[in-house]
């Protein structure tokens, strides 16, 4: 069969074979329109390849790990990265490859070429799938278009597309994609033409910048902006863009640059061309018969239509709120780079300043009067940082998988986590508190050992203040009370004995991996994949520091709840939205409350012996499992237990150094658990469903962290 | 995964499963076979036939421990997925002759093309009592049900 047709042979029929966009691109070349000369990649390639190369076996493991259905958005996530990494690492079978090759090299020859997706689904009245299938510009040669077309594929199984089919119910592993390749216009003026407002019927709205239109398309460039009468095509408003920069291509992709003076001043569009790009829209309108979003690109006077879709039918209120946010998540490096001097620079300090001013507060000195209302105050700051923390805190970890993607795609690595190595090692506040808590230990450790018991009137009173510096600072259920300071004492003991385990020392590793990942980049890009690697470091540390922060300031919420408590004026229940419980677990000091079902007396008659959860630590242990459940099972925790629970809150991580290994039902590898096993060189299994329900306290485990799987072994075993 | 639901799933597995496959042996040697099956309600008892004179029959007589493989796989790739597994282990033993007309009938009901064979005088009715079902699904998640315990009674 002929995988690679010429879209000017294309009819409607061949949706199913060639994919919207390239179907709708058949159709316009047709009419007349000029449009870059492309051909489709026919989606029985894409099954031929799968089958052959052994991904749709994979693939349908991964998915095994969990449906789709039960997985949070960080194991879409990590799901989506590693079959993209099982794309990147298959190889072409021979003869497709010579075939295929040879009718591009044919077609195009070296020229500069665009790879985009064309789903069967894509471009559809429906469903546009838009920005969620990948593209790639200015790709050269047979081969490297063969490989970007492996990626083109891998993107059916983006953590977007997840999302998209989990919302309208499709089974993502009987999907299947075309990919049109064509040819690179490069035009020194881009743009978007939409025939028909999202806001008003009446109108369009045209969107132009400088250079290709990646940077528009990506948002990484602001347009300038037409809105124009639908009925006469005058121009009914113009928002000018601040224009400094433009999107060009290099060697081997694009990049952005800054724009020439010049064209600082002009927009990108004068009159008659904003009136060729509007008479060319609203053809497409007329030849497909509705509204259509429209991309395309002058290259000298010559109007290139690049692609057509329908505007979706979909309304913004159709669209579940939750997938927008998560959409929103997959930012560009310009504006995780702004992010990220918000967090650090802005929302950081803030968040410290609030919490000292909060502590200096004390609610105890308050009339009743005073605090009802210093009680609402607290929980309207919380409540105003919780909300920064979901837009602009959370979002910023999209670092991590930016220089993920960029890694894979050009280390290659055997490891689809090798990147995280790269990450591992800085200054996490986490960590820098174990060192203290450590070092405390061993002083505990010393003054108990003269056989004074687990008292603290043991300590010097030098060590008995450091001890309540650190209490102060995990708050929450550890702050000091009379029964928690000799808990912690009995704890610290218990740590003071641990046998030392020498410290991971992967920091060389780190440098050599850094070293040849840079190696791989040259001039503008190597500055480039610097600068990724840097954000990415910054985006790990603060996926982990950042709730710390917040929890900084629940403490002092708490704090002020207690007060009111113990005066007899029961607090108003707080409505809790169980996402941020479940992310920041702050309730509790991370401690999942037992439920009903929990209670429930254990069926003695079934039990687990093999558990599927990710591998998000690598290495295999063996040992007693401590499930922890509460403040009291934490301090019951001995050295070379393996710790299970619901999730590792960063006021728990103290208990970490004592473990041998860690398992948790929440899912992810870039979750605390994982980060601070990973830390300490533990193997890591996270997104056990019911982790605390199927394993008991005792019973003996082995963790493997490479493949995800906890065994429950019999006694006899 | 909660009782219920392993004993739910237990059940669609045996009975839609005609065969199955049976090991058994002893120190020195192991050996594997297809049977044909039957499973008792409370799922504690499984039933196959064999002639007396199989290696299977001379080896559960001399070792009566034995493990009983059932699947539903369809030899696709969709398996890794989709196929659920158990494995049954107790111990073999003959039908007594007490309840010998009850478990022909529960056999045959199964299996009534096998009326001639296991009517015959040299077929032996085997019962394996089973303590434990090994459930595989999601292609490595492994649960141990106890049948002794609790199943029959909560049905």
């Amino acid at each position: 069969m002929d995988w690679l047709r010429p879209i000017e042979s294309l009819t409607a029929s061949d949706r199913k074979v060639a994919g919207g966009k390239a179907v709708n691109l058949g159709a316009l070349a047709r009419a007349g329109l000029t449009v870059p000369r492309a051909c489709v990649l026919v989606e029985a390639a894409y099954r031929e390849f799968v089958d052959l190369s052994g991904l749709r076996g994979r693939m349908l493991i991964e998915f095994n790990r969990k449906r789709l259905q039960q997985m949070r958005w960080e194991e879409m996530w990590d799901a989506s990265l590693r079959i993209r990494h099982m794309f990147a690492s298959a190889l072409w079978p021979a003869e497709a490859q010579a075939r295929v090759g040879t009718a591009l090299q044919a077609t195009f020859g070296d020229a500069a070429v665009a790879v985009r997706s064309s789903a069967p689904e894509e471009d559809t009245a429906r469903a546009s799938f838009a920005g969620i299938h990948a593209s790639f510009v200015n790709v050269r040669g047979p081969d490297s278009v063969l490989e970007h077309v492996k990626l083109v594929w891998a993107s059916l199984f983006s953590d977007g597309a997840l999302l998209y089919a989990r919302e309208l119910g499709l089974d993502v592993l009987s999907s299947s994609m075309a990919v049109v390749v064509q040819e690179l216009v490069s035009g020194d003026c881009s743009g978007v033409a939409f025939t028909q407002s999202p806001t008003r019927e009446d109108q369009a709205v045209i969107e132009a910048v400088h250079g290709l239109n990646q940077g528009l398309v990506d948002g990484v460039i602001a347009p300038d902006r037409w809105v124009l009468s639908r009925a006469t095509g005058e121009v009914v408003t113009h928002e000018p863009a601040t224009r400094d920069r433009h999107v060009v291509a290099d060697a081997a992709g694009v990049v952005v640059e800054p724009l020439p003076d010049a064209a600082r001043t002009r927009p990108p569009l004068d009159a008659a061309r904003l009136s060729r790009v509007w008479g060319a829209a609203a053809e497409i309108e007329r030849l497909f018969g509705s509204a259509q979003d429209v991309e395309w690109t002058f290259a000298g006077d010559e109007l290139f239509v690049l692609q057509a879709r329908p505007i979706t039918t979909l309304k913004a209120a159709d669209i579940d709120p939750d997938r927008a946010w998560y959409l929103s998540l997959r930012r560009s490096y310009e504006n995780l780079e702004w992010l990220r001097a918000r967090v650090e620079d802005e929302h950081l300090p803030a968040m410290a300043r609030e919490a000292d001013a909060l502590a200096r507060q004390e609610p105890s000195a308050l009339s009743d009067t005073e605090l009802d209302g210093e009680v609402e105050r607290r929980r309207g700051i919380y409540r105003k940082w919780h909300d920064v923390y979901w837009e602009e805190m959370i979002p910023l970890a999209h670092g991590v998988r930016l220089f993920g993607e960029l890694y894979n795609t050009a280390m290659a690595p055997e490891d689809p986590y090798e990147f995280v190595q790269l990450l591992e090692g800085g200054s996490l506040r986490g960590l820098e508190r174990n060192d203290r808590l450590l070092d405390l230990a061993d002083r505990v450790g010393r003054a108990t050992a003269s056989d004074r018991g687990h008292d603290e009137t043991a300590l010097d009173p030098a060590t008995q203040g450091e001890l309540e510096t650190l209490l102060a600072e995990l708050g929450g259920t550890f702050q000091a009370t009379p029964d928690t300071r000799a808990d912690w004492v009995r704890l610290l003991s218990r740590m003071a004995r641990r046998v030392r385990q020498p410290k991971v020392r992967r920091r060389e590793r780190s440098r050599e991996l850094e070293q040849r990942y840079l190696d791989r980049f040259q001039g503008q890009e190597r500055e480039r994949a610097r600068g990724i690697l840097d954000l990415a470091r910054a985006s790990y540390r603060l996926r982990d520091d950042d709730n710390l922060y917040l929890g900084r300031i629940e403490v002092q919420v708490q704090a002020a709840e207690a007060e009111q408590r113990r005066r007899g004026r029961a607090p108003a229940d707080t409505p809790k939205d169980p996402e941020v419980s479940e992310e920041l677990a702050l309730t509790a000091a991370g401690l999942r409350p037992r439920t009903p079902a929990d209670s429930a007396p254990a069926d003695a008659s079934l039990r687990a012996r093999q558990l599927l959860g990710q591998p998000a630590g690598p290495g295999v242990a063996r040992g007693r499992a401590r499930v922890v459940r509460s403040r009291d099972d934490l301090f019951e925790f001995e050295e070379n237990e393996v710790l299970v629970c619901d999730a590792v809150d960063p006021n728990m991580t103290f208990v970490v150094p004592l473990a041998r290994a860690v398992v948790e039902r929440r899912g992810g590898m870039l979750i605390h658990g994982a980060i601070i096993a990973r830390e300490y060189g533990l193997p890591c299994v996270t997104g056990i469903p019911d982790a605390t329900d199927q394993i008991s306290t005792g019973d003996e485990l082995t963790v493997d962290g490479f493949l995800g799987i906890v065994t429950v072994h019999t006694p006899a075993s | 995964m909660k009782n219920q639901e392993a004993r739910a799933r237990l059940r669609r597995l045996l009975q839609s499963q005609p065969l199955g496959v049976l090991a058994v042996g002893g120190t020195e040697t192991m050996h594997a076979t297809l049977v044909a099956i039957a499973a008792t309600e409370d799922l504690r008892q499984v039933i196959l036939a064999t002639s007396r004179a199989t290696r299977k029959f001379e080896l559960m007589r001399r070792n009566p421990r034995a493990a009983l493989l059932v699947d539903d796989r369809t030899n696709q790739v969709s398996d890794f997925r989709d196929a659920q597994a158990a494995t049954a282990h107790g111990l073999a033993a003959e039908v007594e002759a007490g309840n010998m007309e009850e478990m022909r009938a529960l056999y045959l009901g199964r299996h009534p093309y096998l009326e001639e064979f296991v009517r015959a005088p040299t077929c032996a009715l085997m019962s394996i009592a089973v303590e434990t079902y090994d459930l595989v699904g999601n292609f490595q998640e492994v649960h141990v049900l106890r049948v002794g315990d609790g199943l029959a009674a909560s049905d």
